[in-house]
Parts: C-alpha cells; structure tokens; sequence
C-alpha cells in the first residue's frame, strides 16, 4: 500500500481533533496552547500534503514555512500572556478566568 | 500698495482680543481690563482712519464699485449638491455712507462701554470676553454685504448680550436675558426665512454659469431674478409683499417698534450700565440699518406702497414711547422708552423715502447713540453711589453734584432736541424730509408733538431728581471721578459739535443717500412696469 | 466804514457773551471773581452795539447789510433739488435798535446784579446764564432766516429755564422754570410746522428770499387757507414767547426767577422776541392771519390787566402788566401799526426794565417782601428808587411827555383805524379799556408801594435806599422813558427820527386778494423815502382818528390815574367795600381767571392720564400679549413634554427594557470561560456546513 493523500489527512484529522480536544477539555492555559500548536500543525499537514500531491508547486510548503514561524512567534507571545495571566490571578486555570462573563 | 483689509481688522481685532485674553490668568484683572481697552483703542483709530480717508463722493449702496474698503472672497463654495445647485457665499465687506456712521458709532459706544465697564467686579474675563464678541458681531453686521454674513453676525451678537445681561444683571436678570434671546431670535427667524426665500430667488451671473447667492448687492439688481423664484417680481404668485413683512418684523424687533418694543424696557432695567449703553447706543440701530440696508432697496416697490405705514408705526412709536416715559418711576425705564419715543424719528425719516428724511434718520441713529448712551452713563453713575433709580427717591441732588448735573442737563436738553445739540438737527431733517412726501406730511405734522412731551418727561425727571431740597439721605453723594470724566466729556463735546456744524457727518452720507433714494425710485419704476 | 467792518462787529457782538457764558461757566467753580469777565464782555458788547446802531443809522439807513454763509450744504437732493441750508445776518435799522435794546438791558442788569445777587452761592453761574441769554437773545435779533430764529428762541427758552428756575431749591421756581420751557414748546410745534411749511413750499429758510418768491405769487400749496395757516402757525411761536393767551400762563409764574432776570428776560426783552418775529413776518401775513392776531392781542392784554387790577404781590403785578402790554404790541401787529409795535417794544423794553429793577430795589431793602400790602411810604426811604418808578409809571400809563405815551397812543389810533375800517370794533374798545386798567393798577402799585404810611413798620424801618450800582441802572432806564430821545414833538412822534427816519412799515408780500383792503397801495405813491404801504383811505382814517385817539386815551389814563389816588392815596373810598360788592369778579380776577387751574384739570391731567394709559397698557397689554404667548408656548411645551416623557420616551423604555429582559435571560449563555465559546463556535461551525454545505 502507497502512502497517498488520504493518509496525510488522516493525520492530519487526528491530530486536528487532539487538539481541538486538549482546547477544550484541559483546564490548565498551557496546555490549551499545545492543543493550539497541535491544530497549527495539523493545518501544516495539510499545507504540505496537498502541495506534495495538488497541482500548486511549491505555495504550500512555503506557508508551511511561515506557519511553522508564526506558530513560534504566537507561542512566544502566548506564553507571555500566559505569565502575565498568573501574575495577575496567580492562577493559570482557565476556568476560573472568567472575566469575560461581566 | 499693499491692500490693507481694514474692515475685516476692525470686524475681528475683538475676537483676536478676547482669544488673547484667554491665556491671561485669572488673578489678573487689570490685563484682562486693559487689554480690552487698548482693543476698542484701537478699533476707534481704525474707525478714525477710515472715516478720514472715507471718499465723500462715492454713492455704494447697490454699486459694488463704489463701496469703500471692500473685501471680497469666496468664502463657501459646494458645487453640484443635487437639489441645492451651486452654493456660494462670499465673504463680502464694504462700507458706504450708511454704514460708515454706524461702524464710527460702533466704535465710540465700544470704546465707553469698556471704560464703563470698568467697576465691573463679577467674572471679570467672561465679562470682557463676551464684551469683545458682542463688539465683533455688531461691527460685522455693519460692514457685511453678504447676507450669509449679515445673518450670522446678526445672531453672533445675541450669545454674548444674553449672558451679559444673564449674569451681569439686575434683580430678575434671568426673565429679562431670556426675553430678550427669544424675541430677537423670533425676529432673526423671520429674516432667516425670507433670507432663503432671496437666495432661490436670486442668480448671479459668474462667467457663463449662473449660481445663487447671498450676495445683497445682486439681490438689488432686478436683471438677476430667476423668472420662477418665490420672492422674484418676474413671478406672477410671488410673495414678496409677506416677505417684507416679514423682514420688516425681524428688523422691527430690533428698533424696537411699537408693539415689539416691550423687551427693550426689561433688558434695559436688568442690564448693567455698559451693557445698556451698548444696547442702546449700537443694537437699537441695526434694526433701522437693515431696513434701509436690505428692506428698501430689495423690495422698493413695497416700500413705496408701504411708508405710510411705516411713518404711522414711526409716528406711534415717538407718542407712544413719550407718554410711556411720562408715566414711569424708574429713571432707567423711563430712559429705555425715550429710546423708544426717539427711535420713532428714525423710522418717520426713513418712510419718508426723500433724502432730508433718510439723513435725518442715519443721523437720528448716530445722535440717538451718542446721547442715549449718555444717558444711560448718567444714571449708572447715580445708581452706582446710591443703588437706587427711583425718580422720587432723590430730590435736589443739583447742589450736591453740581458738575454732574451739568452734564445731565446738556444730555436732556440734547434729547429734547435742543437746536445747538446734535439731535435737533437730525429731528429737524427728518421733520423737513417726512413733511416734503405727500403720504408722510400728516404723520410728520402729528409726530410733533413729540418735541412737546419729550420735553414733558425729561425736564419732569429732572426736576424730580434735581431740584428741590436736599434730600438728607443724599448729603454724602460725591459728584464725578476721574472716569466718568472721560466718558462723558467726549460724548458732551460730539453732541455739541455736531449740533454746531452738522456736516462733518452729513456730508458723508449725503451722496449715498441721495443713490439710495434714486435707485429705490427707478427700480420701484422697473418693478412696477414689468408687472 | 464799509459792510464787512460791521459785519465783523456785528459777529463779535453775538459771540462776545457766548464767549462770557464758556469762560464763566467753565471756570466759575475755581475763580471766585469769574463774574466781572462776564460784566467786562458785557460792557464792550453795549459799546459794540452802540456803535453799530451809530453806524447803521448814520451810513446806511437806508440799506440792509446781509451777510450769510452755507451751514449744511446738501448739493442737489433727487426729487427736491437744491437743498442749502444757510444761516446768516442781516442787518436793518430794527435790528440794530433792538440789538442796542438788549445789550443796553442786559447790561444795566448785569451791574445791577452785581449787587442784587451778592452772596448767592450760585452767583458765578448767574452770570454766566445772563451770558448765555444774552447771546440767545441777539442772536433772535440778528437772524436773517427763519431757522436762525427758531435754533435761538430755543436757546432762549433754555436760558429763560434755567434762569427762572435759579433757585431751584424752591419747588415753585423749579416748577415754574419747566412749565414755562413746556409752554412755550406749545408755541414752538406750531411755530416749527409753520417753518416746515415755509420750507418745503420755498426751499429756503431766508426771510428775503422767502418774500421775494412770495411776492412773486408763491404761495404754501397754492391756497390762501395755507397761507394764512402758515401765518398763524409761525405766529404760534409768537403766542408762547409773548406770553399770549392762550399760552401766557407762564410768565407770571416766571417770577419765581431772580427779579434782575424778570427785568431782562421776562419784560423787556426774550418776551418781546415774539412781538419781533411778528414783525419780521409782517409782510407776509395775510388779512385773517392779522385779524387772529389783532384778536389774540386783545383778549391777551384785557384779561392780563384785569388780573393786574387784583394782585398784591408787587412782581405779579408787573407780570400782568407786562403780558397786558405785550397784548397791546400783538394787537398793534395785528391792525397794521407796525411801526408802533416795535416802538412799544422799545419803549417798553425801558420803562418795564425799570419798574422791575426798581421793584427789585424795593424787594432787595425789604429784605424779600413781595407782597405790597406790606409795603407803603418807601419814598421817604428810597427816593431815588421812587422817582425813577414814578417816572416808568407815567410812561406806561400814557402820561404826555413820556415815551409810552408816543407809542400807546400810536397803537391806540391804530385800533381806532382799524375798528373804522374793517369794523372789528371790539378791538379798539379793548385797546382802551385796558389803557384805562393800566394806569389804574400802575398807580395803585406806585401808591400802596412808595406812598401813604408804613404798613409793616418793622420792615420799613430796616429798608434803607439801594447801593448806587443798583440805583444807576434805574436812572439811567428812568431816563430813557422820556420823550426825547424819540421824537423832539412830545405829542406827535411822527416828526420823530425814530418813526420817520428809522423804522418804516415795508411793503405786504402776500397777494392782493388776502391782505386787508388797507394794506394795498392804490395810489402807488411813495412818500418819504420809503414805501408807504397803507392806502390812501387808511393814511386818512389815520389822521381822522388821531386826536380823538389822544384825547381818549388822556382822558382815560387820567381817570385810570384819578381813580387809584381816591381810592388808595385819599381813600375817600373803601377798596374793600368795592370787592364784596362784586365778590365772583373779584375773585375770578383775583384766581387768575382760573386758567391755571382749568389747564391743571384738563391738559396736564388729561396728559398725565393718556400716560399713565398707555404704560397701563403697555405692560399689560403688550407686554401682556408677548409674556402670555410665552405662558401659552410654555404650558402646550408642557403638554408635549408630558406627551414626549411618558408616550414617546415610554415607548423607548420600554424597548430598552423589552432588551434588558432578554439580556438577563441570555446572559446565563455567557460562561466568561474561553473554551465554552469555542464549543459554541465549533458547533456553529458544523451546524452551518451542514446547512450550507456548498458541496
């Protein structure tokens, strides 16, 4: 059996819903941030998948390349957010940040 | 040469004042005070410089050519707003000899008003601030020739006289601050209205294309009405005859006639000393000013068939404010409505439509102001030491204040019309202008009697408060300061000047007066032909 | 001597007091002996005027001397044409006599003042009244037109007020200075009209030139009614300055001013500038406007003489008499004398000047007595003062060899002339009867006064003669009551330089048909140099009725005279018992025909009730109108915020409310945690590929 696209995405699906569920499910910040990278790369995945069997030359693994870039600059600054959140609620659960509510 | 805009520095030199005087801190009243004195200063040498190179011989009053000092910008110009077509205001000043005695006038009031203004001891920054404002919008009013313009000086001058009165004032300051911003802003809607009634019915020619305007000078010239406009005579269901009565209105309420005077007593009483002398020595004026500036010769046609009624309301108002001022316990309520009896004059001089009348009637206006804001001097300088106005609460105040009553007594003779006094010649052209129009002369003849009753009630006020015995109460009253000097010294030596060689003002206005009078003839002639 | 030299002095002549009045007032507060500038300018002024009355009479007698120059010069008026507005001088032989008139009375007041006023607080500024009313005065005298005298006669009325209200500490002397600057505006609205009239139908103020045109056939709008409206008008001004009735309530009451000032203003001259205006317009009165005016003179002087008759007050007396002569000289206008009404002026001016100073003489020693029944026997006191009173009182009674006798009687035959030929009777049997009352209330003031025994000895024995420089002026005016300076014949001033050199009646400018049949020359003949104007028939009519004129008048001045001394000299008869007798005559005399106080109860209060009207009206009608618009404006404001704040506004609450409920509702949807809202945006997200599924 041939490794095709559908493998790719398979993958990709997989690694999508881990990390839409770690999002969701987990309560501590940092690893709602891993969910995030896991979507990220599950978005790269594709990105290259397609580019590899698509028509679309290389365009795809050069967004692939910026992604993987923005992913380190977003979890950079996300962790910075994540910092400040503890030094504000000395806390990083995100349940009980809830100050969106009011 | 470089062209000097003189009129616009005359116009807004107050503004400038009152910004400048905002950057001076609060703890400085004195600045706050010179600095509006050295303003005024300055606009009376403008003033001065004008009249000295005013050209005696040019007529203005419809000709663009022959205004003086002239300013002309576009000032707002929108092209192509669908319904509007095109709009254009002009910045447009000018004087003629109609108004060149009213922007000399302006000057003189202004500068005494601020003298006056010199006991004030409320607010003082917000006091002079508004002065200067109120100063900006009647200079306008008198040199704009836009009617855009005119409009909006006209309303500037309202704001600041409403808190001047409003927070400067008397005992029931409120009532009266609010019945005067209501009833002259019921009068300004009026001439808002007609003001935009003219403007749709008004095109002037800019190279080929032809575009509304606000233009006042190119709404006298018959050539440029559209053939449907609303106010236009070229259209048969024209309402030019509401119109005038409408305008008319809105300037009476200024003069004030007769029945739409009753504010002026109110805001007189309330208003303090320099803020009466203002009102009326300048404001009563721009009301006659814009009939003759914008009712006349616009609507000549209607002025002819109305200026029987316009002397009879002329002639109502001089009996009529006579018998008020007879009958009145408050020496300034009883000035206020010889303001009323004296402006009567200037209205039966303007119906007269002959040129005696009308330079009778500007010259009416200048004196009145000058005399009347003696006046109104003269009994803030008693109500300042004895706070008090009743005319029976003094008595024999003559051996008191001697030099004092000097000066009372050469401001009531000139407002009974004394000849000698600047006032009986202006009543004597009116009389001689009014007599010579057949529609006029029975009004002329009745209105005489109003020499009588003047005298009537100022030689009765000044038996009341003069003569007599001392009044004990009374015994501690100083006669005149050092400022009071200067304010009525000046005001004593232009009435008794100008009552001795009348011409120095007449002959600035004889030529415009004498094209006023001719043009509202012809076009009255044109208008009535066409139809 | 030529023209502009007496031009010159003719300026400095009218300006010198002006000049006197600035310096006194303005310094009189700092410099104690500011007075003596303002006597000085007096005194060059007489000796001006002296030598321009010497100069006219002797160089140019026959010739006016004009002189004008453009004061508002307006150019040519659309619908009007030129209009010039000059004033100017003119210069004839009865403007340089009353010129000398008036400089002479004013300054032998002056000087009188001097010592009348001494002490008075105010005595700086009385002086520079004088000054001022002197200036007024001439200018009057001066004028060439008719707005110059109107722009002067109200400057004499300003200085006629001030000075009658001088003491202003009393509320009669204030009270009557304003009424009688009210009165004579009365005079001066008619007096203004008819100026209007004029110049609107000629276009000039100038008298020549008004007659010129007139003479041309001009006429105000072309009718005789005009004409003699504008007469009567004009003479209006006359009526109120001349203390005419219907206006000569004032003068009495005039009193309450100094009495050097009632000397000056109030007898001799500012009320005689009104009989100087009617002969400036003699010319171009017309028949009916003479007759009104002959009428008016002879209503005036019968009521003031029998006033006279009554009062006891030595000034009231004088006051009424001064109206009663004014009457005499109004007449004398009016029936055509006019060469004797401006004599009488002068004459007058003199004898009048005199029984005032003199009587101020009498006020001054008595220590301001004015009531003469208080008086009597001064003349051993004050025998100077006695004689020169005696001597005026001769005059205006009418005693040969004085010069009221000359002018009176010319006056007298003049109304007989007059009564002759137009057969107003009335007029002549006035004219005498008050000749008559004259010389008898004229001798009762002299007898009361100066004869008989003390009546308040404590007074008497304190009075004392007055100091010379009051005493000089009365000689001087004594004298001048005599007939020689007139005429050389003491019967007949017809020889006389005066009337036949000096003062010739001109010519009627008014046409032919409105004049009266008397005043146009038939014969065209002229006699002397002048123009005689009169007709043949009225010269003949004149010297018929001239002895029986002279005699009449002789009879009744003496019987006048007769009567006085029977009745308060030798009182052989009870003037008492003659008063009860005729009580309602007496006391109607007495009361002033109680014109004052019919004007009281009808024109002041009915003006005062118009004015009080019209301020009722005025504040409650409109500005009641205007403050009830306000009250309508702001209660329907009221109703429409009552309607904005519960039905308008309600309706907005409500939708905010209607949302609030909603909101509290769904707000329970909002966790505030992050990962509910991704829940929410995932199963959206499905939700809506399902929907939509674009494939």
């Amino acid at each position: 059996m041939e490794v095709g696209l559908n493998h790719f995405l398979f993958i990709s699906a997989a690694l999508f819903s881990a990390g839409i569920y770690a999002i969701v499910s987990r309560k501590n910040a940092i690893m709602v941030l891993m969910g995030v990278e896991l979507i990220l790369n599950a978005a790269n995945i594709n990105f290259v998948a397609f580019s590899r069997y698509g028509n679309f030359g290389l365009d795809g693994q050069i967004y692939g390349l910026f992604v993987i870039i923005l992913a380190a600059a977003e979890a950079a600054i996300a962790l910075a957010i994540v910092l400040n959140l503890y030094k504000t609620f000395a806390n990083i659960n995100v349940d009980e940040i809830d100050n969106l509510k009011e | 040469m470089v062209n000097i805009p003189y009129l616009s520095l005359i116009t807004f030199l107050p503004v400038l004042g009152m910004i400048l005087l905002l950057f001076i801190p609060k703890n400085k009243p004195e600045a706050v005070k010179i600095l509006s004195l050295l303003v005024t200063v300055i606009q009376l040498i403008i003033a001065a410089f004008l009249t000295m190179n005013f050209d005696y011989s040019a007529g203005g009053v419809f000709e663009q050519s022959s205004f003086q000092f002239l300013e002309k910008f576009r000032w707002i110009q929108l092209t192509g707003i669908s319904w509007l077509g095109n709009l254009k205001i002009d910045y447009f000043l000018g004087v003629d000899g109609i108004s060149m005695p009213m922007v000399l006038l302006t000057a003189i009031v202004s500068l005494i008003a601020t003298i006056s203004s010199w006991t004030i001891a409320k607010h003082i920054k917000g006091y002079f601030a508004m002065l200067l404002l109120l100063n900006t919008g009647m200079m306008g009013v008198f040199v704009s020739l836009d009617m855009f313009l005119f409009y909006i000086f006209w309303e500037l001058m309202l704001l600041p006289m409403y808190f001047l009165i409003g927070i400067w004032g008397g005992p029931r300051k409120e009532y009266a601050a609010i019945k005067f911003f209501i009833y002259t802003l019921f009068g300004s809607v009026f001439i808002l209205i007609v003001m935009i009634g003219l403007y749709f019915s008004v095109q002037e020619t800019i190279g080929n294309t032809k575009v509304f305007t606000f233009n006042i000078l190119e709404m006298m010239n018959q050539s440029n009405y559209t053939a449907d406009g609303i106010l236009s005579p070229l259209n048969p269901y024209n309402l030019r005859f509401a119109a005038y009565i409408a305008l008319f209105v809105g300037f009476a309420i200024k003069i004030p006639m007769f029945p739409f005077h009753t504010w002026l007593p109110d805001a007189h009483v309330e208003a303090p000393t320099p803020i009466s002398v203002i009102l009326a020595g300048v404001l009563l004026k721009m009301g006659t000013y814009g009939i003759l500036r914008i009712s006349f010769p616009i609507f000549p046609e209607i002025t002819i068939q109305l200026s029987w009624y316009i002397a009879l309301f002329g002639m109502i108002n001089i009996l009529y404010g006579a018998f008020c001022a007879l009958a009145q316990k408050d020496f300034k309520k009883l000035i206020a409505y010889s303001s009323v009896s004296h402006m009567g004059y200037v209205l039966l001089g303007m119906a007269s439509l002959s040129s005696a009348g009308i330079t009778g009637a500007i010259f009416q206006m200048f004196n009145h102001g000058t005399i009347t804001s003696m006046l109104f001097l003269i009994v803030g300088v008693i109500y300042d030491r004895a706070h008090t106005r009743g005319l029976d609460d003094f008595g024999g105040l003559a051996s008191q204040m001697p030099v004092y009553t000097g000066f009372v007594t050469v401001a009531f003779f000139a407002a009974i019309g004394l000849p000698g006094m600047s006032g009986f010649i202006s009543e004597a052209l009116v009389f001689i202008g009014a007599f010579s129009n057949d529609t006029t002369r029975i009004t002329a003849i009745i209105s005489t009697l109003g020499i009588l009753f003047g005298a009537g009630y100022m030689l009765w006020a000044l038996q009341r408060i003069f003569f007599g015995k001392l009044n004990e109460k009374w015994s501690s009253l100083t006669d005149l300061t050092a400022r009071e000097y200067i304010m009525l010294i000046p005001l004593s030596i232009i009435i008794i000047f100008l009552g001795i060689y009348p011409s120095a003002m007449l002959g600035m206005m004889n030529t415009s007066v004498n094209s006023l009078v001719n043009f509202i003839t012809e076009t009255s002639n044109i208008i009535t032909a066409g139809l | 001597m030529n023209e502009s030299l007496l031009i010159n002095i003719t300026l400095a002549v009218l300006f010198l007091p002006l000049i006197g009045f600035t310096f006194t007032v303005l310094s009189g507060g700092k410099i104690k002996k500011a007075f003596t500038f303002e006597v000085f300018i007096s005194s060059i002024t007489l000796i001006l005027s002296v030598f321009l009355l010497y100069a006219k009479i002797s160089a140019f007698v026959e010739k006016d001397i004009l002189f004008s120059f453009s004061w508002i010069n307006f150019g040519i008026l659309p619908k009007w044409g030129e209009l010039n507005i000059k004033l100017g001088i003119k210069l004839d032989n009865i403007t340089v006599i009353m010129a000398f008139v008036v400089t002479l009375i004013s300054f032998l007041v002056h000087i009188f003042s001097v010592e009348y006023m001494k002490g008075d607080k105010r005595y700086n500024r009385y002086f520079a009244y004088l000054g001022i009313f002197t200036f007024s005065m001439l200018g009057i005298v001066f004028t060439d037109n008719i707005l110059g005298m109107y722009i002067f006669w109200e400057l004499v009325g300003l200085s006629s007020y001030l000075l009658i209200g001088f003491w202003f500490e009393k509320k009669s002397a204030s009270d009557a200075g304003k009424k009688a600057f009210i009165v004579n505006r009365i005079g001066d609205i008619g007096m203004f009209a008819g100026i209007l009239i004029l110049f609107f139908t000629y276009h000039t103020f100038n008298f020549n030139e008004i007659f010129e045109q007139m003479s041309a056939g001009k006429i105000p709008f072309n009718s005789d009614f005009w004409m003699t409206l504008t007469g009567i008008l004009i003479f209006m001004g006359a009526i109120g300055k001349s203390a005419q009735f219907p206006l000569h309530v004032w003068l009495p009451d005039a009193m309450e001013g100094p009495t050097p000032v009632s000397a000056l203003i109030h007898a001799a001259t500012m009320v005689a500038a009104g009989v100087y205006l009617s002969v400036r317009i003699f010319v171009m009165l017309t028949a009916d406007t003479m007759l009104v005016i002959a009428i008016i003179g002879a209503i005036t002087s019968f009521i003031a003489a029998t006033i006279a008759l009554t009062q006891n007050d030595i000034k009231k007396v004088l006051a009424y008499s001064t109206v009663s002569q004014l009457g005499y000289m109004i007449m004398a206008v009016g029936v055509g004398a006019y060469a004797f009404a401006f004599f009488h002026l002068v004459t007058h001016a003199f004898f009048k000047a005199c029984l005032f100073l003199g009587s101020g003489s009498v006020i001054h020693s008595m220590h301001h007595e004015q009531d003469i029944q208080n008086m009597g026997g001064l003349r051993k006191k004050m025998p100077l003062t006695y004689i020169s009173f005696l001597v005026s009182t001769l005059a205006i009674s009418g005693v040969p060899f004085t010069s009221g006798f000359l002018s009176k009687d010319g006056i007298l035959a003049g109304t007989l002339a007059f009564g002759k030929l137009t057969g107003h009777w009335l007029i002549p049997i006035a004219a005498f009867t008050v000749a008559l009352m004259t010389a008898f209330y004229m001798f009762r003031l002299v007898i009361l006064t100066f004869h008989g025994e003390p009546r308040d000895v404590h007074k008497f024995e304190h009075a004392h003669e007055s100091p010379k420089l009051m005493v000089i002026p009365l000689i001087v005016l004594s004298l001048l009551s005599l007939f020689i300076f007139y005429t050389p014949n003491p019967v007949s001033p017809d020889q006389g330089w005066f009337l036949s050199e000096w003062i010739k009646t001109p010519s009627q400018v008014v046409p032919e048909n409105s004049r009266f049949d008397f005043l146009i020359n038939s014969a065209g003949e002229q006699t002397n140099h002048g123009k005689i104007i009169h007709s043949v028939e009225y010269t003949e009519t004149l010297h018929s009725v001239h002895y029986p004129a002279l005699f009449l008048s002789l009879i009744l001045g003496g019987l006048g005279i007769l009567i006085a001394f029977v009745i308060y000299q030798w009182k052989k008869i009870n003037p008492d018992a003659i008063t009860a007798k005729i009580k309602p005559l007496y006391l109607f005399s007495l009361n002033k025909w109680y014109i004052d106080e019919l004007y009281d109860k009808t024109f002041i209060a009915g003006t005062l009730l118009v004015s009080r009207l019209s301020a009722w009206f005025d504040t409650n009608l409109v500005d009641g109108i205007v403050n009830g618009s306000a009250y309508v404006i702001k209660s329907f404001s009221n109703i429409v915020g009552w309607f904005d704040k519960y039905i308008i506004d309600g309706f907005v609450n409500f939708t905010a409310f209607l949302s609030g409920f909603l909101g509290i509702g769904l707000r329970r949807l909002q966790t505030g945690k992050v990962q509910t809202y991704i829940i929410l945006v995932i199963v959206s997200a499905i939700i809506l590929f399902v929907f939509f599924r674009p494939f």
